[in-house]
């Protein structure tokens, strides 16, 4: 039995079914994701101090270039198929999964960072943040002994690590810091639990990258074995590509937003 | 509507975050100083030109496929 309605339009919606199907998709992700950025609205607007400076801007910048390039790449892959030019198709696929692959290599270094990446509280009421170089072997904060090393700096008050784009906070000079466990009150990591920006930020970025994830494997699947399609009903093979492509672009899309209000706002 | 039309779509939304981009990084500059504030933003005004000129010659090459 055939599946009705893969490549000619359905007379009621105008378009084959796939379309429509991967459009209904889109707006529960639409939803989906509309929901968290309400969230971070509203605990960005309830909150007494909101981080700035702390994500990595050139880092950002490379992944939105590297996913509007596949972007580019992924359309022009379905408009190969076309113009029936079925080795350019393979080669703008292969460069999609490329530049999807790249986006995830740095967005994991990113995060790589984020875990390595300390705030001390200290006993005398200072606090010490930087990146964590190392812990003495018997370091126990539990029992209070050995040492934690960073490289960082130490500050008054908290409300002085917010804000790494005011002025002075750029010449802050970072340098080695041995901290003995028995000066330590509270030490944590830039994990999702720091405090709720981390939380909404690899929440945000965590599920994009998911989807991203996702994206790369039906991509995958329609350059590798899927393509075998072409040869026995190229019209329904160019449908599934353009359906991923309409996937992928919403995925591109949603970083070209959170891009700005992540990383620069 | 069809990948050309949400191509041009994501496109439009990445010539706004380029040229965005350049005026944040340009504000930067002149509150800061800093020439590679200054180089980026030149870099991201001209990614957004690169992308208007690119959206007209894809405009161009798919002149016959349909935007639904």
């Amino acid at each position: 039995m055939d599946i009705p309605y893969t490549v000619q339009p359905r007379p009621d919606t105008g378009v084959y079914n796939a379309k429509m199907g991967i459009w209904l998709f889109l707006a529960s992700e639409v939803m989906l994701f509309g929901g968290l950025f309400s969230a971070y609205v509203l605990l960005r607007v309830g909150a007494d101090a909101w981080p700035h400076g702390w994500l990595n801007i050139p880092l950002g910048t490379a992944n939105t270039f590297v996913l509007i390039t596949s972007s580019i790449t992924t359309v022009l892959a379905w408009v190969s198929l076309k113009n029936n030019q079925f080795s350019r198709f393979k080669l703008f696929h292969a460069i999609t999964l490329v530049c999807a692959l790249c986006f995830l290599g740095i967005k994991s270094f990113e995060y790589r960072d984020k875990f390595m990446h300390y705030e001390i509280t200290l006993a005398n009421g200072k606090f010490a943040d930087g990146h964590l170089i190392g812990k003495s072997r018997d370091f126990d904060l539990a029992k209070k002994t050995g040492s934690v090393t960073l490289h960082g700096y130490e500050v008054d008050q908290e409300v002085d690590l917010m804000d790494l784009h005011r002025p002075e906070a750029r010449h802050i000079q970072r340098e080695e810091i041995t901290i003995p466990a028995v000066e330590i009150k509270k030490m944590g990591n830039y994990g999702p639990w720091h405090n709720t920006y981390t939380a909404i930020y690899f929440t945000l970025t965590g599920l994009h990258a998911l989807h991203v994830i996702g994206g790369a494997l039906v991509i995958g699947f329609l350059w590798g074995p899927g393509s075998r399609m072409w040869k026995t009903d190229p019209e329904r093979f160019t449908n599934r590509v353009e359906v991923s492509g309409l996937f992928w672009h919403f995925v591109d899309l949603i970083w070209i937003f959170l891009f700005p209000v992540l990383y620069l706002l | 509507m069809s990948l050309k039309a949400f191509h041009l779509v994501f496109i439009t939304a990445a010539i706004l975050l380029s040229f965005g981009f350049g005026i944040w990084l340009a504000k930067n500059f002149f509150s800061t100083g800093g020439t590679g504030n200054l180089v980026s933003a030149l870099l991201s005004f001209g990614a957004g030109i690169g992308l208007i000129v690119y959206e007209c010659y894809f405009l161009k090459k798919t002149k016959d496929v349909g935007y639904l």
